[in-house]
């Protein structure tokens, strides 16, 4: 190892495990224990990442979160992490990482001749340019494109990988009483205290060692709950709050059984804020330069990791905390050689410290310049004036190899600010921090401000922000926002916070202006003049830290929504179902016989159905059951048509309309008692119905005693249709006929098929003689069975999506697909159903001119002139010229081939579409297949218009 | 003021970036104007611009509560497209994509519009026939639209889980090749520069906190910052219409106000050279020029005026981008935030003469409104100048809720938060 | 955002199901009325209230029982939660 570990010290690492693990490939070691930063820094690496925009090179600033330049891509099992900071990286043994943002390597990075172009990218640049020519090839937009294709490239940090992440992620639901954010000495504090008064506690802390293993233990032994390497980044409404638990990504061989990540969901009757604060900068020319970091930083460094920055150490600062650095860093083992201080007369305290540490103070100084490379060299130093925050004489340049800066202490609010705590000026600190508390939350420590709490934080800091001479000085390391892009802001306007933010994009960097947004806000404030409040603050926004969008999905990565299956599932895939996505259904869509295509199959099928018999699951109708001596009351509100007088034993077909008199959905109903109905819905509304039922009876009419229950999970049903339907159910039911006088069209009977008790009801969507089954969901398989069983005689044959399509097609009966929520009863020819003697929901608003416009599309049949294929999705318009057809006159809402009739025919929506039929007219489909067929518009009702076949 | 170009950044530049003076003027309120436009957000803006531009009327002010494009303009996934499916919308969007086309040059400010395409996927064989409806619909009505099947898809964007195990298998999609993104500050800032170069007065930190009444008639405004006379009254402030129309005496209107969040991602090297929306759920990505992506998905679903949202709603979404492209599980999540829509009762917008005489609404625009911006401005200055609608925004009406002419792209009726 | 069932207790968000302005659901007209102003208003007005909000919740995963919460809507603070009709 280089001369950057020091000999003792480093209460994090153990010296006697050596970790091997590589950087773009190259091998390096460090202890367990280390960081990537911290094992960098004791491998001397002084240049760690390169700024977006000008990329230049950048080195450690920092040693946790608020880390800006530190960047690298975690290569692991075949996957890519962008972004992650090195301060947060714990090296284990055969650590991938790959450094960003630069070409062809970090030491030398070619695109770094974007720091030629200066001034000429200063903010808002972007804006100013890249118009392009009004004429020619590269006119509009198109050179924009030219040129975003180049800055895109140019842009952006770390690549994502394109594989699937392999990792699986976990969600964990907590519930506490008390949810501690932070893990230093004022959360274990108010963690204990919790816990003692008998409170469900969980304490949070977002670094891996932070928490000595006794601290652990002492407060397991409480009962308190201890999350490590957990970050709480959001705060939600009542008290839900997001954290992310990182279990694996710092071991070499994680357990196959952890996650990866965990997203804790934790409800907390209260929360304690104990986030500590954060140390800032001071914004001076020069100031990125590799070498130059957070005083608090090298501090850590030294502290938990042995590492230390340099061989010659300079402190620029601007109150006392960095004076207690320097003695620190000194009797640790480094050279402290200057202590600047901007301050004309540092209190005699940070005077013996200094002595102690054996640096040379020049107070009154500041630092306006830096020399040096890939790393620092020198600084020049002059005479400051705080009061006049200035530079005030000449300058001298002193040699070091590090200078730490120490431009005070943020209290760290930003959950405050996402629970809606406004920030509130502090003098003392020259910081915000969090307007009061409520009884949701309290907050506590370094975070609300309390320095004096054991810590080795400083109030009183002078107020000085930056170093107002020449050069580039950086307030936004990672975006490159220079504070004289600042003032070009303010020069151009840009000046109320939001503005600044957005023109420079300042603080929107991954470490979202932890170091310096005061720094920016201090600046504008300078040029307007105005004191640092009175510029305004940015609300924080959740996540905290950005949070892997793997751990919020969690376990429904891979996973999305779950599947719903019919009891007779099974059966299906052994049939050589093709299953089809219906809502959360899983349907068959069509049963291919070996070779056959879809439309073949379904063709088949249905012939089928109308030569012989066919069965059909429809378990995934919508079923709800509706009981209560109002219950007749009720469907005759909820349905356009009347359901007062339907006899027990009987089913009727019913519409109902949404309370703007637009149509809802429609389905079949059956009473099975005086008091008791089976409401069939479409498999996709079974939700709304349910729901919008249940408003009605539960706002409008609570008077009526009706109680709804939602059984369509509990029914397993099937449909038997065709001419040879009933004598397969004669041939398998028992305990009841099913001759046309027992059951006829509409009629109900209850019986059993192979010991199974079954409903049946005579109902038809085919429009032939046809038959719903039902039973309980657990003997679904079995009743298909036993109807297989039965109908083998006449070949009786499964059918699928597509052939149901085709038959009801056909017939002219309407689904979703025309009852889409934009369609009126009367558009669906369905205006018979309106009944005229009572008052339903819809009634009302039905009539309503717009309605009832005579160019509305309305339902008619299409059937192909030529015999030509008809396409889902076309529009009919009236030119049969496929290049210049015209405005559309309505859609085709279903398509399929007609064994009926012999070739392809269509539903459809078309204008006034009455006028039509009989008339010739075009399916056009010019953005999928380029279809332009001749066909001849026709009724809906394309097969047995009369009715004949389903009431035989 | 100087025109911009890339000669004046060159000068400027040399000359240390000293003498660029402010991109609109700090204009104090004049007791009275032509017009005045409260809401100084991307509609506003764009409706005082083409008011000077189109018609002509340079009496304008603009008036904004806060800091300029602090609404909707300022918070929203920058998405341009004019896809629509129903007659009634597409002339106004597709106007919109037009006005977009030419807007950096026409506002002397580059708003970076990059046409970049979107691609809405399909999963099913009948959501394959109902893009292609809307894809045809589309074409028929003169915008571009193509189909884009999975080997394109897959060349096209390297992660899209085209061949894995998915819930939702991409079948295809529907494209429009001429949508894209924009910038989105740039758009109001632009807008201001320009409407300012025409002497329009844009008043930043002024609240409207009531109309000055003469009888019926609206004839001027009281704000933070005095009495304001008017000939005419342009209402465009998103996210507090009913808020403002509360103040003249307007208690209920078509809308509620619904939050919905947005989110970006750390920044990444160009992963993503579209649009995309997932069909199975509710869910549309982009990447910025700066390398995030932007993603959003559905309104949380209940009133709020607070742009905060809820983690349900952030999980749905999370989980729903991991499904399209697996590798983002391992790209973090920089920063979500939350905007304000005002949902109508139909999911379409509303640009209309009064309700009040004097005033002008426009409003109800949900998700829509940031790729309306150029179309919006163009047909309420249009509608203020002229006190009729555009053939463009004629069926945008108050009334058509009564008579029964919505435009229901959703077919969702009244329920404003499921448009 | 989590609510206090008056049937369960507290659950979270997921559970619920949003259903509008309660005061205004409970004002429907009559329905005899055809087309009135009354029945636009219902059917299309909402006062959109900025600050506390009456509205209707139905707890769908869990009772399906139907609650008036009354809400803030500028900080989405839940004052207090009814059974309707109590």
């Amino acid at each position: 190892m280089s001369g950057y570990r020091l000999a003792k010290s480093g209460g994090q690492i153990d010296r006697s495990e050596t970790i091997g693990f590589t950087i773009d490939g190259r091998q390096y070691f460090g202890f367990k224990g280390d960081t990537l930063a911290s094992a960098m820094m004791a491998n001397g690496i002084s240049i760690v990442g390169r700024s977006f925009k000008y990329h230049r090179p950048r080195g450690l600033f920092a040693a946790g979160t608020e880390e800006p330049n530190a960047l690298f891509t975690v290569l692991r099992n075949g996957s890519r992490e962008p972004n992650v900071r090195a301060t947060e990286i714990e090296v284990y043994e055969g650590l991938q990482v790959e450094s960003q943002n630069r070409w062809p390597s970090l030491s030398f990075d070619l695109m770094a001749i974007n720091q030629l172009a200066g001034k000429t990218l200063a903010a808002g640049f972007y804006y100013k340019t890249f118009m392009g020519p009004v004429l020619g090839p590269l006119k509009g937009t198109r050179f924009w494109m030219f040129c975003e294709h180049f800055i895109r490239r140019a842009a952006g940090l770390g690549r994502a990988g394109i594989e699937p992440d392999t990792s699986r992620y976990e969600r964990m639901n907590a519930f506490c009483d008390e949810l501690v954010v932070g893990g230093g000495s004022a959360g274990i504090n108010k963690a204990m205290d919790a816990a003692k008064s008998g409170k469900r506690v969980i304490i949070c802390e977002q670094s891996a060692h932070a928490l000595s293993p006794d601290q652990e233990e002492a407060l397991g032994k409480k009962g308190i709950t201890v999350l490590t390497r957990t970050t709480v980044w959001g705060w939600y409404d009542g008290n839900v709050m997001a954290a992310v638990e990182r279990v694996t990504d710092h071991l070499e061989k994680p357990a196959a059984e952890k996650p990866r990540h965990r997203h804790w969901v934790i409800r907390a009757e209260h929360v304690s804020l104990c986030t500590g604060a954060l140390e800032r900068p001071i914004v001076f020319p020069g100031n990125d330069r590799p070498g130059i970091m957070l005083a608090s930083a090298a501090d850590a460094y030294t502290s938990q990791f042995g590492a230390i920055p340099g061989k010659r150490i300079a402190i620029f600062t601007n109150n006392d905390s960095a004076y207690a650095t320097a003695a620190r860093l000194s009797s640790a083992g480094a050279k402290i050689a200057t202590i600047i201080d901007v301050r004309a007369a540092p209190s005699d305290a940070a005077r013996t410290l200094a002595g102690k540490a054996g640096a040379k103070l020049l107070s009154g100084h500041a630092v306006i310049r830096t020399h040096g490379g890939s790393r620092l060299k020198s600084i020049d130093i002059a005479p400051f004036d705080v009061s006049m925050n200035r530079p005030s004489g000449a300058s001298d340049t002193t040699e070091c190899d590090t200078l730490l800066v120490a431009g005070g202490w943020s209290p760290v609010v930003h959950l405050a600010s996402q629970k809606g705590a406004k920030p509130v000026w502090s003098e003392e600190l020259q910081a915000f921090c969090a307007a009061a508390a409520n009884a949701d939350w309290s907050i506590h420590g370094a975070a609300a401000g309390d320095f004096d709490f054991g810590s080795n934080l400083s109030k009183n800091p002078a107020p000085v922000f930056q170093i107002n001479h020449p050069g580039k000085a950086f307030v936004d390391f990672q975006h490159d926002v220079t504070a004289d892009d600042v003032r070009l802001a303010h020069r151009e306007g840009f000046i109320a916070v939001e503005h600044l933010k957005r023109y420079t994009t300042l603080g929107m960097a991954t470490d979202q202006g932890k170091t310096s947004n005061i720094p920016g806000l201090a600046i504008m404030a300078d040029a307007l003049g105005k004191p640092i409040p009175d510029v305004g603050t940015t609300r924080f926004r959740a996540p905290f830290t950005a949070v892997s969008i793997g751990s919020i999905a969690a376990e429904r990565f891979g996973d999305l929504l779950p599947e719903r299956l019919t009891p007779m599932h099974e059966r299906h895939k052994e049939l050589g179902a093709r299953m089809y996505e219906a809502g959360l259904w899983l349907r068959p869509e069509s049963y291919n016989q070996p070779g056959e295509t879809v439309e073949q199959a379904y063709v088949r099928e249905a012939r089928a159905v109308r030569a012989k018999v066919g069965l059909v699951d429809v378990s995934t109708l919508g079923k709800i059951d509706v009981q209560g001596p109002d219950s007749a009351e009720f469907l005759n509100r909820i349905y356009t048509n009347g359901f007062a007088k339907l006899p027990i034993g009987k089913a009727r077909y019913g519409l109902m309309l949404r309370e703007d008199g637009f149509a809802l959905d429609d389905g079949t109903t059956w009473r099975l008692g005086e008091n008791h109905f089976l409401m069939t819905t479409t498999t996709a509304n079974a939700a709304n119905v349910m729901q919008h039922m249940e408003k009605k009876l539960a706002v409008h009419w609570p008077d009526l005693r009706v109680h709804l229950t939602s059984v369509t999970d509990q029914w397993a049903g099937v449909a038997v249709a065709g001419p040879k339907s009933r004598d397969v159910l004669a041939a398998c039911v028992n305990g009841t006929t099913v001759d046309n006088d027992t059951l006829p069209f509409m009629g109900i009977v209850q019986g059993e098929i192979d010991g199974i008790p079954v409903m049946i009801c005579r109902l038809s969507f085919s429009g032939e003689l046809a038959f719903e089954v039902y039973c309980g969901a657990h003997h679904g398989q079995a009743m298909w069975d036993a109807l297989m069983l039965a109908g083998q005689p006449w070949n009786i044959t499964p059918y699928g999506l597509e052939a149901l399509g085709t038959l009801r097609i056909e017939k002219g009966h309407v689904t979703g697909a025309e009852i889409d929520g934009r369609t009126t009863a009367r558009d669906l020819h369905l205006d018979w159903m309106l009944s005229s003697k009572k008052t339903f929901i819809g009634s009302a608003m039905m009539d309503r001119e717009g309605l009832t416009d005579e160019s509305r599309w309305t339902l008619v049949g299409v059937k192909s002139a030529n015999g030509e294929k008809l396409k889902g999705g076309s529009h009919i318009v009236a030119s049969e010229n496929a290049d210049n057809p015209g405005r559309s006159l309505g859609h085709v809402t279903a398509i399929c081939y007609s064994p009926e009739l012999k070739t392809y025919v269509a539903l459809a929506l078309l204008e006034n579409g009455k006028s039509h039929i009989g008339k010739r007219l075009f399916t056009t489909d010019p953005v999928r297949t380029g279809s332009h067929v001749p066909v001849d518009i026709v009724s809906h009702h394309m097969v047995d218009p009369d009715g004949g076949r389903m009431h035989a | 003021m100087a025109r911009y170009s890339s000669l004046a950044i060159l000068r400027n530049a040399l000359s240390g970036n000293q003498q660029w003076t402010p991109a609109w003027r700090k204009a104090a309120p004049k007791p009275g104007y032509d017009v005045v436009i409260v809401g100084g957000g991307g509609h506003g803006l764009a409706t005082a611009y083409y008011l000077a531009k189109e018609h002509g009327i340079t009496n304008v002010a603009v008036l904004e509560k806060g800091w300029l494009g602090s609404g909707n303009i300022g918070r929203n996934t920058t998405i341009v497209r004019s896809n629509y499916l129903l007659p009634g919308n597409t002339p106004f969007y597709e106007h919109s994509m037009k006005l977009w086309e030419g807007l950096s040059h026409d506002l002397n400010y580059n708003v970076m519009f990059s046409q970049r395409s979107i691609i809405n996927l399909f999963h099913t064989p009948a959501q394959e026939d109902d893009h292609a409806r809307r894809g045809n619909s589309m074409i028929l009505q003169g915008v571009d639209a193509r189909f884009v099947r999975p080997p394109e898809l897959k060349r096209r964007m390297p992660g899209l889980n085209v061949d894995g195990p998915s819930r939702f298998p991409i079948l295809g999609g529907l494209e429009q090749p001429r949508a894209g993104t924009a910038r989105h500050d740039a758009v109001a800032w632009g807008y201001a520069r320009a409407a300012d170069q025409r002497g329009v007065d844009i008043i930043e930190n002024c609240e409207v906190t009531g109309f000055v009444r003469e009888g019926d008639q609206v004839v001027g405004v009281e704000t933070s910052r005095g009495r304001i006379h008017a000939r005419k009254v342009g209402v465009a402030v998103a996210g507090a219409t009913s808020h403002v129309l509360k103040t003249a005496g307007l208690n209920a209107l078509p809308i509620e106000s619904h939050v919905l969040q947005a989110f970006v991602s750390e920044s990444l090297k160009p992963c993503l050279d579209c649009v995309v929306t997932f069909g199975g759920g509710h869910l549309y990505v982009s990447q910025s020029d700066k390398g995030s992506l932007v993603f959003g998905g559905d309104i949380d679903g209940y009133n709020s005026y607070a742009q905060r949202g809820n983690l349900p709603v952030v999980e749905d979404v999370m989980s729903e981008l991991v499904e399209l492209f697996p590798a983002f599980a391992k790209v973090r999540l920089l920063r979500s935030w939350g905007g304000i829509m005002d949902m109508s009762m139909d999911g379409s917008p509303i640009i209309t003469t009064g309700p009040l005489p004097g005033m002008y609404l426009n409003t109800g625009w949900c998700y829509g409104g940031f790729k309306a911006t150029p179309a919006s401005g163009w047909c309420f200055a249009h509608t203020i100048a002229k006190d009729e609608p555009h053939a463009f925004n004629a069926p945008y009406s108050l009334d058509r809720f009564y008579r029964g002419y919505v435009i229901d792209e959703k077919g969702q009726g009244a329920t404003p938060w499921k448009h | 955002m989590r609510i206090n069932c008056p049937y369960c207790g507290l659950r979270d968000l997921a559970e619920f199901t949003y259903h509008g302005d309660a005061d205004h659901a409970l004002e429907r007209p009559e329905p005899a009325q055809e087309n009135s102003s009354a029945w636009n208003s219902w059917v299309y007005d909402r006062s959109n209230n900025a600050g506390q909000h009456r509205e209707l919740w139905q707890h769908t995963g869990g009772c399906r029982g139907f609650m008036i919460v009354t809400r803030d809507t500028v900080t989405h603070e839940i004052i207090s939660v009814e059974k309707v009709g109590s």
